[in-house]
């Protein structure tokens, strides 16, 4: 399966693979928000916040870039999670 | 042997939030062996080529990075002058109360920039460990990136300057490189206790206790191409590389590992001596001076650490 991801930082559309991370969908595409990072979950420069659409965590995120009411909030760092529909995300910012 | 007190970084101990896929990759990439478990899970390993017990060892933790990194000093009586000195230096001393199997009596401490350094002078000898008589180059076909050694680490944190004169003054380091910013204050400097180009380099920066990458040696630049091949192969997230440092010379790819600690295959490197003169690099030269082929900074390695 292959969805699209609206990706409102980068205001644009690109596919995200149902087998890859939406990390990894972003650089194949060249189009994504986040342009690189660890993809291993542990430095949190891909933190996103996911505001349509479904997806499943494959590994754990650093507790020190992600919280649990955060995940709850559908904030996840990207390299961790895989989408499982369209997904409409953003960047997210620390205010 | 040692020039200064401390023979080498002979133990690291990170914190990996994803212990499996980690541990599978130091074995199976890397080629690291794994030793065993501690009672508490904590997962023992070291190279094909390390004498020691174990160089290695992945916490799983709720956040990736850096727990201790622990320097062999020549003996014991040294160890005790050492534990003193460092007390005289400032920094309160305690004895090691986590099991590391092989390891005798560990002192540790925290450094001004946040990170915890151990001392210690006896570890036992491994069961398995390079032939001794008659030696071939390795015992078992080496696997993977072919990693031969645990080689050094780059730590960020406050007050490098202080770090410094630490290793310096207490261990009998010295520091063949070092980068200054423009009003003369330490932005990064390379530390060695031996002939190798550095077994410690530090960059200044305003959040403590931060790991850039820890280095394993590989035996050449065409281990840095299979190494190369094998990131290709198994879709590791690479950081920047195949190149060469000025700084040190080495031959390098910097990667990170499926937890997102950053790791370096590091090869080459000139041989350090105490007597010989500083190398200085000037800030708007450090592109160059990390990254000789590109001659360029990449954001992701200034920016990136766990
Ligand atoms: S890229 Fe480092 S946590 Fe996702
Ligand atoms: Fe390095």
């Amino acid at each position: 399966m292959v969805y699209e991801i609206t990706d409102l930082t980068a205001e644009t559309k690109y596919p995200a693979k149902e087998e890859e991370s939406l990390f990894r969908a972003m650089i194949r595409s060249g189009k994504g928000c986040i342009r690189y990072g660890c993809e291993g979950g542990g430095c949190g420069v891909c933190k996103i916040r996911i505001t349509e659409g479904e997806y499943e965590r494959f590994k754990n995120m650093s507790r020190a870039h992600v919280s649990e009411d955060e995940e709850k909030e559908g904030i996840v760092l990207a390299c961790c999670v895989k989408p499982k529909s369209d997904i409409t995300l953003a960047k997210f910012k620390t205010t | 042997m040692a020039i200064s007190k401390t023979i080498r970084p002979g133990l690291i101990q990170l914190r990996v939030v994803n212990l499996e896929e980690s541990v599978a990759f130091y074995r199976d990439i890397l080629g690291l062996d794994v030793v065993g478990q501690t009672s508490d899970g904590r997962v023992m390993l070291k190279t094909y080529d390390e004498f020691d017990h174990h160089s290695v060892v992945l916490r799983h933790a709720p956040e990736s990075g850096f727990d201790y990194v622990a320097f062999k000093v020549v003996d014991d009586k040294t160890l005790e002058e050492l534990k003193e000195a460092t007390e005289a230096f400032g920094y309160p001393v305690d004895v090691a109360s986590d099991e590391q199997p092989g390891y005798g009596k560990r002192y540790g401490f925290t450094l001004c920039t946040g990170h915890r350094i151990e001392l210690y002078a006896e570890v036992a000898q491994a069961e398995k460990i390079p032939m001794l008589v008659n030696p071939d180059p390795w015992v078992e076909m080496p696997r993977g990136m072919k990693a031969q050694r645990f080689d050094h680490l780059l730590l960020y944190g406050p007050n490098i300057a202080e770090a410094e004169r630490y290793f310096k003054e207490v261990l009998g380091m010295f520091a063949p490189e070092f980068c200054n910013t423009p009003d003369g204050k330490r932005f990064a400097v390379w530390l060695t206790g031996g002939n190798k180009a550095h077994d410690i380099a530090f960059v200044e920066y305003e959040r403590p206790n931060t790991i850039h990458h820890h280095a394993f040696y590989l035996e050449d630049w065409n281990a840095i191409g299979n190494a190369a091949d094998l990131i290709g192969k198994y879709r590791v997230k690479r950081d920047v590389g195949p190149t060469r440092h000025a700084i040190t010379r080495g031959q390098t790819i910097y990667f990170w590992e499926p937890s997102g600690n950053r790791i370096e295959t590091y090869a080459g490197g000139y041989a350090a001596y105490p007597d010989n003169p500083q190398r200085e690099w000037t800030i708007d030269e450090i592109g160059r001076g990390l990254f000789y082929y590109e001659g360029e900074l990449f954001p992701s390695f200034l920016e990136i650490v766990t």
